[in-house]
């Protein structure tokens, strides 16, 4: 079953024919996905990597029966392609997109959730459903077919927490890279949410940083829900200083709350196996799943 | 990105928000010169002398120099510029800046605003901001002007009040008087405060901001709602329809390393620590910086090298890491997905090769495609390189290399 993305998922391309979305398409085409077409606005009726091309969400969803859509669109004109997205009937938008202003997110969340869409990102790695559908930008190869599912703020640490998992013996069931922005369509609590729903998925690595309360909030919604299944948790930042932003415009410690220190802590109190080292990710998951690494 | 108090408070100005006036000046001559103009367009007789730095705690903090406050009242106007020359070119130490402290190149010569009258002048607090947690923006005020905001909600959260703002159909008039009733305004004063908040809504959403903290917010004795002071932070990610303002930025308020990082595309943030780093993905670029600490080194930096890692970003990388005197080793950690990692090492040895004189150890961990071939890439180099390809493995060099 997984989640969000399977072999049955029909892929559209947003931003197809730019250099990132030809590039990444085509990595997605040879990973095995279903991509049925893409959008860029006045190219219509032409052919790009042997897939329509359309001029709008729209019409591509009219005619390939599109549901999932993955959005390469440059940042100044990336929540317009999210709206379009959902207004057209896509259920599941991934927007890789870096650097949308903070003002277009707070309009176009909102606008996408009345249209019961889901938003994954933006500046995200993407969703990959191993052996079935990579939606994404991240190396395929690295992700091996499991029951582990993997939440995470961040790209490279989600290759890394896979490749550990990988060593480990283990395999990953979905991985959901949420994004490191402060305002993104899915929050850590509502990806753990889906996992958690899961019957494929027995145990969640969970991988925030510093920044925000998602982390707070999934870890409190992991106890009230029963610990149902294990989840192994990293928070990035330990050693950030506050005031300064790390890379991710979301990674900005503005309160007491926000460190690193005080998200393991909750997470700790909440049940979940919290490790300091990034190193540790994968043997800690085998060893709270009785596995020999 | 920051702006100056000065440049704030004419952002705020355009937007019809009450500010008190002020005219920058950069020598003690143009400081004279700014209050006879202020005192022209006034009529102020005091002046208040304010040091342009990018940090907060400039009225306690100390200029180095010549002990003077970042902040202070001449009551004539011969005194302005000597006043202004002790703060002008001079150290500020504050509780914002760090004890090396931060060089002032500008001073606001301000209208004194605390003048007696009618009645007693009270100072406010107002911000507005992103709420992440509700995805949207929140102004936030207080009775408890010219206080530490932190302080106020640690110790009174009941006097702060909030009014969250719905984006789609922005800020509405019944918020505004709420939030003016609540800080227990009346008469002339609440009209001058609902049309303060009105403004100042919209000055931050024309300006793409990402943060509006106004602390104090004066009631002048006749009544008036002005902002003594502006801090404004714009959202980075607008800039490029923010023209006007994103030439507002004042490098010299930067760390010059960051500055010249972000030219060759690189993202750069300076630490205190010995060990230095490059890393691809800014997660896993914290992540290393843990690590490094869990190996008992402190990061000397963050540096995201972005996704393409290649030979000339990664020689990028080292030259800045190198100018840092504080580095004795610099882990290298990049997680090779759709980049090889051969490519990737290649890419270290010609960085290496074409810096030459490299003094601290280097460790370079590589992983995910071709990860065997890129250490056996930096193992054959002959250089002073160790390759590792876990985490772990890095992590025990690194402490290896810290301690030897």
């Amino acid at each position: 079953m997984s989640v969000l993305v399977n072999k049955n998922s029909k892929v559209i391309v947003q931003g197809f024919t730019g250099s990132e979305g030809s590039f990444h398409a085509q990595q997605m085409i040879e990973y095995g996905t279903n991509v049925v077409g893409g959008v860029t606005p006045g190219k219509g009726g032409t052919t790009h990597l042997e897939k329509p091309v359309f001029n709008s969400v729209e019409e591509a969803v009219q005619k390939t029966g599109a549901d999932t859509s993955i959005i390469f669109v440059p940042p100044a004109f990336a929540a317009d392609a999210i709206m379009e997205a959902a207004e057209a009937g896509i259920k599941v938008i991934i927007a890789i997109t870096e650097g949308i202003p903070v003002a277009d997110m707070m309009k176009a969340k909102p606008y996408i959730k009345e249209r019961g869409a889901t938003l994954i990102g933006p500046n995200c790695p993407g969703v990959i459903t191993p052996g079935e559908a990579k939606v994404g930008i991240m190396p395929g190869f690295v992700f091996k077919q499991g029951r582990v599912g993997i939440v995470s703020k961040s790209g490279t640490l989600t290759y890394e927490a896979a490749d550990q998992i990988a060593k480990a013996g283990l395999g990953v069931s979905t991985a959901i890279g949420i994004g490191g922005d402060p305002i993104i369509g899915t929050s850590t609590k509502d990806a753990v949410q889906l996992l958690m729903e899961d019957p494929e998925t027995d145990a969640i690595v969970m991988i925030g940083e510093i920044g925000g309360n998602y982390e707070a909030e999934a870890a409190k919604w992991i106890r009230e829900n029963g610990n149902k299944k294990p989840v192994v948790g990293f928070i990035a930042g330990q050693t950030a200083p506050p005031g300064r932003r790390m890379g991710h415009a979301g990674a900005i410690i503005g309160g007491a709350d926000d460190t690193a220190a005080a998200k393991m802590r909750i997470m700790g109190e909440n049940g979940i196996h919290v490790v300091d080292s990034p190193a540790e990710i994968g043997a800690v998951m085998a060893k709270v799943l009785g596995v020999e690494a | 990105m920051n702006i100056h108090e000065y440049q704030a408070k004419e952002l705020l100005k355009s937007y019809g928000v009450r500010i008190q006036e002020g005219i920058v000046a950069d020598t003690p001559e143009a400081a004279l010169e700014a209050a006879k103009k202020l005192n022209a367009e006034t009529g102020t007789s005091w002046y208040v002398i304010k040091a342009q730095i990018h940090a907060g705690g400039r009225g306690k903090g100390k200029v180095k120099e010549t002990g003077s406050n970042g902040v202070v009242l001449a009551k004539k106007m011969e005194d302005v510029p000597t006043k202004a020359a002790d703060i002008l070119g001079g150290t500020l130490v504050t509780i914002q800046t760090g004890e090396e402290g931060k060089k002032v190149n500008k001073v606001l010569v301000a209208e004194d605003v605390y003048y007696p009258g009618a009645s007693e002048p009270k100072e406010y607090y107002l911000s507005i901001l992103l709420d992440r947690a509700k995805g949207c923006n929140v102004i936030m005020a207080s009775t408890e002007g010219g206080m530490d905001i932190e302080e106020v909600a640690e110790k009174h959260p009941e006097k702060i009040i909030k009014e969250w703002i719905d984006p789609k159909l922005g800020l509405q008039g019944f918020q505004t008087r709420k939030v003016a009733f609540k800080l227990g305004l009346e008469g002339n004063a609440f009209k001058e405060m609902v049309k303060f908040i009105t403004s100042l809504y919209n000055a931050y959403v024309g300006s793409d901001s990402a943060q509006f903290e106004i602390n104090p917010v004066l009631k002048t004795s006749d009544d008036k709602i002005l902002a003594v002071d502006a801090k404004v932070n714009l959202d980075d990610n607008a800039l490029y329809r923010q023209k006007n303002l994103a030439d507002l930025r004042d490098l010299a308020e930067e760390d010059p390393l960051e500055v010249e990082a972000g030219k060759s595309g690189l993202n750069y943030v300076k630490l205190d620590g010995n060990v230095g780093c490059m890393v691809n993905g800014a997660g896993l670029a914290m992540a290393t910086m843990d690590m490094i600490k869990l190996s008992g080194g402190e990061p000397a930096n963050f540096l995201d090298v972005g996704g393409g890692a290649n030979a000339t970003t990664v020689e990028a990388g080292f030259r800045i890491i190198l100018q840092d005197p504080n580095v004795k080793a610099i882990l290298i950690n990049v997680f090779g997905g759709i980049v090889r990692c051969d490519r990737i090492a290649n890419g270290v040895v010609e960085a290496y090769k074409s810096i030459g004189d490299i003094r601290v150890p280097i460790i370079v961990r590589l992983q995910g495609t071709n990860a065997e071939e890129g250490a056996r890439i930096i193992d054959e180099s002959g250089l002073k390189v160790a390759s590792a390809i876990t985490l772990k493995e890095a992590a025990e060099k690194v402490r290896a290399a810290i301690s030897a």
